[in-house]
This record gives structure tokens, C-alpha cells and sequence, in this order.
């Protein structure tokens, strides 16, 4: 036994100090030192030198001057009973989709709400085809992008709010419209922080 | 549609190169010849031996030395992240204070972990600290690849000699060598190219921020990039965050995502090449291999098809399924903008094939077929599979199909010069039907107890598919979920680590036993009465024995499950 026990525990320890100690801080110097903001989280700031959030991770937008990024599922603890949770969107201390399926009731209530809130907030959306992503949930409940249909269905929303022309926001959609990786991988896509940020520096509005 | 199909396309071609390379490369590396890294590691790995112990890494091991160095080295491995876990609240690096991991919890995870499952009942950035994170998360993502790995080699290598297998290698020394030259070099380049990506690294962890509409978000960081790395080139698959490679922190844009598919896809699909240079029979490498991609390209449309066509529930709610440029379309619920359909079916397909387990999209909200694609990967467990142990299962049809068909035409069952006979057989199916038991037994119990039954997120037949996923996860080391499904109790907790026990480690040993019985018999040369086994002729029958078992297997489970949901969805029906 003892024969198997000694280079086991001695294997166990080098293997852990070089792969659990040794290249996770390696990696994170050498990750600080190239790459500092992506390392610390892509952070972004308002003009105003203030962190306002990551380029990466979606914000929950509901004032209808801003765009809106798509259904979030994520969840927090419910403050009156810490066994159950409450709804939270954008929630990023806790990454979470739906787990809904295509035959789940909970989903197509969910949908049928979520499409009569959006007509009630935006009339002319009234028996339009939508979208896919501005109805779903996504996969992380942090999703930053809605595709470039969603934001131009939004755009006439947003532009009548803010007093502006439409296709003056419509450019703007357009300007921070991001095409697929080299071209290729992945799809469309308008990041939902990046496009407010465009949206307040060129037609402000007073909160 | 043919941006999809582009991707597609791309997406297998690369990993088609990649892994001729990297296979030419391992081979080097398993048979001790140079290669280009010697200089820098044989002092770095002879230092490694000398803190082991110069004689346990020097000495020859037979089938059962190595299984239980293995099996000792492991067990040693699991008691350690166990402790780190359950004491993280008195260890350092945990900023947000949290307690130790209850020890059900805790039993799962090690044992999870050091299987190379990754299986997960915690949401990481909620349950574990930075430490944790890497103590008992990221070390074990090494060496848990690295052990299905060298049982892998060993196999190969009692299959090339015919002196009782006196030496199939020395366990220590293959670790570390393919901790040294495969993984931790990639794992370098590839962690640093990821926090180039925007995948975050750092020891903080977290960030609270004033939103631009007014409001505060904690955002959660960590190191973060180091453990996607090995993550994902260890087919391990266990996240930093609750939803893995779904997270835009652990999966910025869809060039990482193309980056982490050939990771996971690079060591499997490479080792397939290393056989063919170990044998030196490229024939019979390329047959295995044709085979496996052939079984890779039909999963995987079986899911991107469906995924992309979305559900008559979408439809009748008015919703665009159709891709254009300004939208990916598809059933979108559970898959983020930056994939679309085309990323996240191909990455749903790979992870499943590869059985890495991380996910960039909520299988749980697939189509009925698209998660019946997944699932049915990882009950045949050989479509690549993972690292080391799903070429075996691949050799285990393979060796059944030989069996049968010798017997069948009267030809003599030889694989690779080497008889197959009643012992190897009895092992074999041994080994075979453990996965199936471990799979529909646990998922029938579930489903008769008010314990197993109250922890389903979804109603209907979809909540049963989420059992059974569960446990097929399990049993194939994959680790992936249909996230609905509340793990996290004492019964799924417990019933769980044990599955993945089983689906592990019997299987492992019986095979093992089979190199033991194989290395002691001749190699014969091949004559006329030989069934050749590297024509396309056996290829399709060895496809054939895959189905054919496969099928017997779990086809009424799948009917009751996804296909069932199929036909429910179809004619409208809500659960």
C-alpha cells in the first residue's frame, strides 16, 4: 500500500503546485502586464471618468430612450426568504438562462407577456413579425448584443423619445453594428452599451 | 443559410489539420523521440522525477502496477480538492467571503473533477472562491485529461508487444510528460490569447458599477482565462461561471468560440492520428478516423438543422425564424446574439462528440432533435469522445464487431495481429454494458420517487429528458446539463458522483485487463483467413455494431424522452 500511497501523495503535490498554484499566477501576471484592461474586466467609462460597466456584459435598460437589450432570465435571492429566488435581470453575480423548452407552457406565457409589454411600449410593433433575440432569453442572461434587426425595430421607439430624426439613429445603428468575426464566424450584432453611449453623446436627454 | 453552412464547414476542415499535426506531434512525445521542447523540459521533467521519486517514475509497469498507480494517484488527487473545498472559507483568495461547500456538495465536485466529468452542481461564481477556483478546479482539469490520456497509450502500447506486457510504460512519467509537453504549453499561448479576447484574469473578484440608466451591477471576475484554457484543450469542461462558455466574460466573441472548438476537438481527434503512427498502419487510423468524423458531421447537423428551423411555439408568437443578414434567427431561446444558431450548434455538437461538457448555449431549451443530438453522443460516448477513454470505447465496438462478424463468415477474430478470444470478449461486454446500467437505472428510479421528481425544471416529457441527460452526462464524463434540473440535492448529489464513479473507473479497469490479457499473446502475421479490420468494408460494419448497440440500448429511453417531445411539439401540445 505503501508502495502506491508515496508517489501518489508526491505526484498530487507537484502536479498541484504547478497546475493549481504556479500557472494560474503566472498567468494572471503575465495577463495584467499585456493585457491590462481586458484582464480586469473589460471595464468601460462615461465621459465623465465614471465605470458605468464591461463592454461585455449586458445592462438592463428599461426607460424607453435607450435601446433595450434582449430578455434577461437571470435571478437573485428573494430578500424575504433566502431559499427562494426573485426575477433580476442582468444579474451578472449570477449568470443563469431559462432552461425553458419548446414545449414548456412557462415559456409561451412568458413570450406572449413579454410580446404584449413590447406593443404596448411600441404600438407599431403590433402584429410585426420579431426578431428571434428580442423575445428569447439568452444563454447567460448577460447577453451585451441584439442584432441589428432588433435595433432598427427599436430605432423609431428611441428616436421619437429623444426628439431626433430617425435616420439619424438608424446611422447609428448602423456605425456600431459589428460584422462577424474576420468576417466569418459568429453573427451581426449591435452591442447595447456601446450603441446607448453613442445614443447620449449625440442626442442627450436629461434623466 | 450559407453563412451557416461556411462556418460549418470551416469550423471541420481546421480540426481535420489541426489534429494531423498535433497527432504526428504526440506520437513523438508517447514513443520518446525528440521534439522541438526537449531542450527546455527534459531538465524541468527530470527535477519533476526527482521530487516523485527517481525510482517510482523509472520502474516498468504492467497493466495492473499502472491501473493502480492510476487508481491511488487519483483517489489521493480527490481527497485533496475535497478538503480545499470544504475549507475554503479558512483558506486564502476568497474575497466575497464564502463558506466552505457543504460536503454532499463537495463529494459531487471532487469526484466530478478529478473524473474528468466536470460535472457541476454549483454555480461558480456564486459558490466557489478564487483560490478554489484554482486549487480544486483548474489543477485537477490537467490531470484528470492527462489520466485518460496515458491509460489510453498504455492500451495502445500492450497492443504492439507479445511479452506478457511486462512494461506498458511508467504512469508517473507519462503524466508529466503530457502535462509538460502537450498541455501546459498550449494552455500558455491559448489563456493569454483568450484575455486578448476580453476573457477577464485576475484575483479581484468582483466590481460593482453606476449604470448608464441608473442603477448598480456587481459584475463577477476571477481567474477566469487561466481555467478556460485547460478547460476546454482537457475536454474537461467545468466553468468558471454557472453558464460556462455561454458567459461573455468566459466566451467573448465568436473567434474564441472557434478557438475553444478546436481545442476541445485538437487531443481527441489527434490521438486517432497518434494510433496510426504507433501501429504504422495509417490505414487502419484513417478507417477509425473516417468513421468518428462520419458520426461528428451527422450529429452535428441533426442538431443545427432543427436549431436553425426554431419551433412552432416561436412561429405561432409571431416571431421571425428566418436567417438574414440582420439576424441569426433560429430557436434562440438559451443562445447568445454573438453565436447565433451556427456557433452555438456547432459548439453543442463538439462538446457533446468530444465530451467536454461546457456549453455556450442552454441545451435544456433545444429542440427536441437538437438535444436528442447531444444526448445520443454521449450515450454512444466513441464519437471521438474524450480524451483517451472515448478511443477505447470506439476499440471496445470495434472489438465486439470483429467478434461477431469472425464468427459470422468464419474467419479468425484478430485485431492488430492480436487474437480475440472468449476472455477479451467477456471483458469487453463488461465494460460495454456498465455505461447503459448506470444510465437507465438511476433515471427510471428518478422518476418513481417524489425526490427525483421535485427537482424538475420542466414539465411534461422534457422534464424526464432532463434526468436522463443528467445521468448519461454522468456516466460519459461529459459533465454538460439540461440546466432546468435542480442537482443540487442530497439524492441527485449522491446518485451522481456515484454514476460517474462507475462510468469511470470499472470501465477503465477492464479494459485495462484486456491490454494485460492482449500484450501476452502473439502478434500473428496477417494470412487468408484473417478478417482484415482496415477496410471500408469493416469501417461500415463497425458503424453498424456502433447503431445496432447503440440503438438496442437507448432507443426506448429516447422515445420517451426527445422523440416523444418531437411529436408533442409538433402538434402544439404545452406541458
Amino acid at each position: 500500500m505503501i508502495k502506491f500511497l508515496s508517489p501518489a501523495l508526491r505526484v498530487t503535490a507537484v502536479t498541484f503546485v504547478l497546475c493549481g498554484l504556479a500557472y494560474p499566477f503566472a498567468i494572471t501576471g503575465i495577463g495584467q502586464l499585456l493585457f491590462p484592461a481586458q484582464a480586469n474586466g473589460s471595464l468601460v467609462q462615461s465621459p465623465e471618468g465614471q465605470v458605468i460597466g464591461s463592454a461585455l456584459i449586458g445592462q438592463q435598460w428599461d426607460a424607453p430612450q435607450w435601446f433595450h437589450g434582449r430578455p434577461s432570465a437571470t435571478t437573485d435571492t428573494d430578500p424575504k426568504d433566502p431559499l427562494k429566488t426573485v426575477p433580476s435581470p442582468y444579474n451578472a453575480a449570477s449568470s443563469s438562462g431559462s432552461n425553458l423548452g419548446p414545449t414548456s407552457q412557462a415559456l409561451s406565457d412568458r413570450l406572449t407577456a413579454d410580446r404584449h409589454a413590447l406593443e404596448q411600449a411600441q404600438p407599431e410593433l403590433a402584429g410585426q413579425p420579431l426578431p428571434a433575440d428580442m423575445l428569447t432569453t439568452s444563454a447567460s442572461g448577460l447577453d451585451p448584443d441584439i442584432s441589428p434587426a432588433n435595433a432598427t425595430l427599436q430605432a423609431s421607439r428611441v428616436a421619437q423619445q429623444r426628439g431626433v430624426a430617425l435616420d439619424k439613429v438608424l446611422a447609428l445603428v448602423q456605425a456600431n453594428t459589428q460584422a462577424p468575426s474576420l468576417g466569418v464566424f459568429g453573427e451581426s450584432r449591435a452591442n447595447v452599451l456601446a450603441l446607448n453611449l453613442a445614443l447620449q453623446r449625440d442626442y442627450p436627454v436629461h434623466q | 443559410m450559407s453563412h451557416l453552412w461556411l462556418q460549418i464547414i470551416i469550423t471541420l476542415i481546421a480540426t481535420l489539420a489541426l489534429s494531423l499535426v498535433v497527432g504526428r506531434y504526440l506520437a513523438r512525445v508517447v514513443t520518446d523521440q525528440k521534439t522541438v521542447l526537449d531542450r527546455v523540459l527534459d531538465p524541468f521533467d527530470n527535477l519533476l522525477y526527482r521530487l516523485i521519486g527517481k525510482q517510482a517514475c523509472s520502474q516498468a509497469m504492467n497493466w495492473k502496477s499502472y491501473t493502480f498507480h492510476m487508481l491511488a494517484t487519483n483517489l489521493v488527487m480527490a481527497l485533496l480538492i475535497y478538503l480545499v473545498l470544504i475549507f475554503q472559507n479558512v483558506l486564502p483568495l476568497n474575497p466575497q467571503h464564502f463558506a466552505g461547500m457543504e460536503p454532499m456538495q463537495a463529494f459531487n465536485t471532487a469526484i466530478s473533477f478529478i473524473t474528468n466529468t466536470n460535472w457541476q452542481s454549483y454555480g461558480g461564481e456564486s459558490t466557489l472562491s478564487n483560490f478554489s477556483q484554482m486549487a480544486a478546479i483548474t489543477f485537477p482539469m490537467f490531470t484528470s485529461a492527462a489520466t485518460g490520456f496515458v491509460v489510453a497509450i498504455a492500451f495502445i502500447r500492450a497492443l504492439l508487444v507479445s511479452d506478457g506486457g511486462a512494461n506498458l510504460g511508467n504512469f508517473y512519467r507519462d503524466l508529466i510528460r503530457f502535462t509538460t509537453r502537450v498541455l501546459l504549453p498550449v494552455v500558455v499561448l491559448l489563456s493569454l490569447f483568450l484575455i486578448w479576447q476580453g476573457v477577464p484574469q485576475t484575483l479581484d473578484a468582483s466590481v460593482v458599477t453606476d449604470t448608464l440608466q441608473g442603477g448598480h451591477q456587481t459584475l463577477t471576475l476571477g481567474p477566469v482565462a487561466a481555467q478556460e484554457a485547460i478547460e476546454n484543450l482537457g475536454t474537461n469542461g467545468g466553468g468558471f461561471f454557472n453558464v460556462n462558455a455561454a458567459h461573455p466574460f468566459q466566451n467573448p466573441s465568436a473567434l474564441s468560440n472557434f478557438v475553444l472548438m478546436l481545442l476541445m476537438a485538437s487531443l481527441p481527434a489527434a490521438l486517432v492520428v497518434m494510433f496510426g503512427h504507433m501501429i504504422r498502419n495509417h490505414r487502419q487510423s484513417t478507417l477509425i478516423y473516417g468513421v468518428m468524423a462520419l458520426m461528428l458531421v451527422g450529429f452535428l447537423l441533426l442538431c443545427v438543422i432543427p436549431e436553425q428551423a426554431g419551433t412552432p411555439l416561436l412561429t405561432k408568437l409571431g416571431i421571425d425564424t428566418h436567417a438574414s443578414a440582420l439576424q441569426a434567427g433560429g430557436n434562440m431561446e438559451g443562445k447568445e446574439v454573438r453565436f447565433g444558431i451556427a456557433q452555438s450548434g456547432l459548439y453543442a455538437a463538439y462538446t457533446t462528440a468530444f465530451t467536454t461538457g461546457s456549453i455556450n448555449s442552454m441545451h435544456d431549451s433545444f429542440t427536441p432533435l437538437g438535444g436528442l443530438s447531444t444526448l445520443v453522443q454521449m450515450m454512444l460516448q466513441c464519437v471521438f469522445g474524450g480524451k483517451g477513454v472515448g478511443f477505447l470505447n470506439f476499440l471496445i465496438y470495434g472489438l465486439i464487431g470483429i467478434f461477431v462478424a469472425g464468427l459470422m463468415v468464419g474467419r479468425a477474430p484478430e485485431f492488430l495481429g492480436k487474437k480475440i478470444e472468449k476472455r477479451e470478449i467477456i471483458l469487453v461486454s463488461l465494460a460495454m454494458l456498465i455505461h447503459p446500467l448506470v444510465i437507465l437505472a438511476p433515471s427510471a428510479w428518478s422518476m418513481v420517487v417524489p425526490y427525483g421528481v421535485a427537482a424538475l425544471g420542466n414539465a411534461g416529457v422534457h422534464g424526464y429528458s432532463e434526468v436522463l441527460y443528467a445521468f448519461t452526462s454522468a456516466a460519459a464524463n461529459n459533465g454538460s446539463a439540461f440546466g432546468g434540473l435542480n442537482a443540487n440535492t442530497p439524492w441527485y448529489n449522491l446518485a451522481i458522483a456515484c454514476v460517474i464513479m462507475i462510468g469511470r473507473y470499472p470501465s477503465i479497469i477492464f479494459l485495462m485487463a484486456v491490454a494485460g490479457s492482449l500484450a501476452a499473446k502473439p502478434t500473428l502475421e496477417p494470412n487468408i483467413g484473417t478478417l482484415r479490420t482496415d477496410t471500408p468494408l469493416f469501417g461500415i460494419w463497425w458503424l453498424a455494431t456502433i447503431v445496432i448497440v447503440g440503438a438496442l440500448t437507448f432507443l426506448p429511453a429516447l422515445v420517451l424522452g426527445p422523440i416523444a417531445e418531437f411529436f408533442a411539439m409538433n402538434k402544439h401540445l404545452l406541458f
